[in-house]
């Protein structure tokens, strides 16, 4: 409690501090003159202000909770081991840690590989087997979220843990989370990713202390804790709901997408249309999908208007073919008023109801002509054909099915939980280049998830909710003002550009108060954790975090696949393709260098203050500091020590 | 739906390729008549090459017969398939417009 006092103490420190800093630099200190570099770095200044506000937000509400009651008996539970192309040894290895898990439970391997060997190995070993259904060839198969969304359908435990293939749970875990599920409104416990294939100096920042520690606590003080794919239950129950709401909703948008393109659509055949007839049609055709969309603005339920609007298509085509029978039965009458005689029976001729009502129907209708027509009509359904399951439990929107999933059961109003104890130990990537394609997919599937659905529009999340899912996607922002960080610098040193008007008392008096406390408030939030392996790659990733924003972007607005910038085929042996890996990080190190050596002889030779010199040159020395990581992961030749365990406070609860 | 006209004295052959619905039976009932316009008043409809008819066509497969009827000739088809069958058998249809078997046939059963 006290901690927490001297925590929101400083928060507000660091927000006056910042505020009073930032806003001096807005009013008083941009040097206009060099507007092109001093507006990008009070820009970025600002950007960083936000994210510190942001992370004390996190902070202000951090929740360590107590252990929960022991699990009611008789819990039915599934546990889920999801696996795509991970050697089979080191899948059973997991898939047999979760069969020996003690609270009773049934365990799948879910194989999205559907390997035969695989298949056999899980069958010895007593375990389930999962692939995916017939229902999904030739449809979109939605990776990991497709493979937990096909398994749902074939089991029926209430709970469903989920592990990475490579996720090792421990026996107890199951005893030691479930009872957080005492309360009905709780969809979702995560707890902590550990890996055991880290060197204490992690030099590839695999293991993510601040994370998995006091910023889910954080998160979770504002219900809020996110779902991170693996080592997590959730109630099936709440997924279900997910499925369905989800199902009515992009049921209902393609609805509406298909109701609105027909408009347009439907306005050109009109154009093209052969004759006058057809055009009449048409035009009818394009009535009933206006007043069909005006039914679902007027929320009437979505079957009824797609029901409505299908009958409304029929009663079109009968009238057609009403009309063709018309005139059928004019002309025969014509000919039979002929005056030659003939020896066949037109008088006869009748067409009588069930033969109108067949020529009418879905599959011999006139309409059926028009393709567009039949396009609207079968877009402007409920049954969902082109995806494998009409209801998807887990979010398929996001290459990172997680962060999604969790926000969607947030703004149904369920809890969730992070439980702060590490109870499954995984293996993480021991080359650069894994890693980096890791991160990148990581922040790509979050900026995917903030462009397709921005926490802060979402109905049904509380403003804490909002903020904390905005916090995460405003961090992946940070490549930009990295840019801005390593360019002011280089530009000052070389050409002495200042971008500010001048180093001054007054920037000193206001600059290092606030920066002071910003790494204050870090320490005091961290409680003792490592942190700085992260805050190193926070920036030395920036060519990451640029290009998964452009990636997402160029994805979400413009419709290309994200994978189009995936990282180069790496040789895991550190050879020189390692190195162009990080190519943008090394020409930024040998620029910051020249930078430093020019600083000193022109401020030697009286071209700069010494004053400006040294503050640049002092901030050349961080980002030195800050992107040598990069040199210690290429010299990195993957883990050979022993297995890392987890730090005591994370083991055992106890760290309060 | 793509039409091809075979045309020799006084008898046009209408070959139908494809689809023979709503979109293409007004262009099938104009070229019935232009053919009868021109004194071919025996014209024969190809229909082995059509897949699908729907009231429209066979309206205009009628349509056509009373201009050549009119013109003292004849409409005739020729080659259907399955799904035409079915639509001329429901519709009754087949008792005014008579399927025969080939082309061939069809010129050949007198005027």
């Amino acid at each position: 409690m006290r901690q927490q006092l001297v925590l929101r103490v400083v928060v507000v420190l660091t927000l006056v501090l910042g505020v009073n800093y930032i806003a001096w630099r807005w009013l008083d200190s941009v040097n206009w003159s060099a507007w092109w570099i001093a507006v990008p770095l009070v820009i970025a200044e600002t950007y960083s202000l936000i994210d510190v506000a942001l992370f004390g937000m996190t902070m202000w509400k951090a929740r360590r909770r107590d252990d929960p009651p022991a699990p009611a008996p008789g819990l039915t539970v599934d546990v889920f081991v999801t696996t795509y192309n991970e050697p089979v040894e080191l899948v059973m290895r997991t898939a047999e840690a979760a069969r020996d898990i003690s609270y009773p439970h049934r365990t799948w391997v879910l194989d999205d590989g559907s390997r035969p060997d695989l298949a056999a190995a899980a069958r010895a070993a007593g375990v389930g087997y999962i692939e995916r259904s017939e229902d999904w060839t030739d449809r979109p198969r939605h990776a990991k979220a497709g493979n937990l969304n096909n398994a749902l359908f074939q089991t029926d435990g209430e709970f469903l843990l989920i592990l990475d293939a490579d996720q090792i749970p421990e026996p107890e875990i199951l005893d030691r989370v479930l009872g957080h599920f005492d309360d009905p409104a709780v969809a979702l416990v995560q707890t902590p990713q550990f890996f055991t294939n880290v060197t204490s100096a992690d030099p590839l920042g695999s293991q993510a202390p601040l994370f998995y520690g006091p910023i889910q606590q954080g998160k979770d003080g504002w219900n809020a804790a996110f779902f991170c794919g693996s080592n997590a239950v959730l109630r099936r129950d709440a997924l279900m709901q997910l499925g369905l709401v989800g199902y009515v909703r992009e049921t209902e948008r393609s609805v509406r997408e298909a109701l609105h393109a027909s408009r347009r659509l439907l306005d050109r055949a009109q154009r093209d249309a052969p004759d006058a007839v057809q055009a009449a049609v048409l035009h009818e055709v394009q009535e009933a999908a206006a007043r069909a969309l005006g039914s679902l603005d007027a929320g009437e339920p979505l079957s009824d208007v797609t029901y409505g609007f299908q009958r409304e298509v029929d009663a079109i085509s009968a009238q057609v073919v009403a009309r063709d029978v018309a005139s059928i039965q004019e002309d025969l009458a014509a000919i039979a008023a002929l005056p030659i005689a003939r020896d066949d029976e037109i008088g006869a001729v009748v067409v009588d109801e069930p033969a109108l009502a067949r020529l009418a129907d879905r599959e011999w209708s006139p309409l059926g002509a028009i393709e567009s027509v039949q396009a609207l009509v079968r877009a402007v359904d409920v049954d969902r054909g082109s995806e494998a399951q009409a209801v998807m439990p887990v979010a398929t929107l996001s290459v990172t099915e997680d962060m999604a999933t969790a926000m969607r059961l947030h703004s149904l109003g369920w809890k969730t939980v992070y439980h702060h104890e590490s109870l499954a130990h995984g293996l993480a990537p021991e080359d650069l280049g894994t890693m980096m394609t890791q991160r990148l997919r990581w922040a790509q599937g979050t900026m995917q998830v903030m462009l397709k659905e921005n926490p802060l529009g979402v109905r049904g999340l509380t403003v804490g909710q909002r903020l904390m899912y905005f916090a995460t996607m405003w961090s992946y922002l940070s490549g930009f003002a990295a840019l801005v960080y390593l360019a002011a610098p280089i530009i000052f040193l070389c050409f002495g550009v200042l971008p500010v008007t001048a180093w001054t008392v007054d920037f000193f008096a206001r600059f290092i108060p606030f920066f002071l406390a910003s790494q204050l408030l870090f320490v005091v939030a961290a409680r003792g954790v490592k942190t700085w392996r992260g805050q190193q790659y926070a920036l030395a990733l920036f060519p990451v975090w640029i290009k998964a924003v452009w990636t997402a972007v160029a994805n979400v607005w413009f419709g290309r696949p994200l994978g189009f910038a995936v990282t180069p085929k790496v040789r895991p042996d550190g050879t020189p393709s390692q190195w162009r890996l990080v190519w943008p990080q090394l020409l930024a190190m040998v620029l910051l260098v020249v930078a430093a050596v020019i600083g000193i002889v022109r401020a030697s030779l009286g071209l700069s203050l010494w004053v400006g010199t040294t503050v640049n040159l002092l901030w050349v020395g961080y980002d030195l500091v800050v992107l040598s990581v990069v040199v210690q992961a290429l010299r990195y030749r993957g883990f050979t020590g022993p297995e890392a365990s987890p730090p005591s406070s994370a083991r055992r609860r106890g760290i309060a | 739906m793509e039409l091809t006209t075979d045309r020799s004295e006084g008898t046009a052959v209408l070959r139908v390729q494809g689809r023979l619905t709503m979109a293409a039976a007004g262009e099938l009932k104009a070229a019935v008549d232009r053919e009868v316009a021109d004194g071919r008043t025996l014209v024969v409809v190809d229909l082995s090459g059509t897949a699908f008819l729907d009231s429209s066509g066979l309206g205009a497969l009628v349509g056509g017969l009373r201009s050549a009827r009119a013109a003292g000739g004849d409409l005739r088809i020729a080659g259907v398939g399955q799904q035409v069958r079915t639509v001329l058998e429901l519709t009754t249809m087949d008792r005014v417009l008579r399927p025969y078997a080939t082309v061939e046939e069809a010129v050949g059963a007198g005027r």
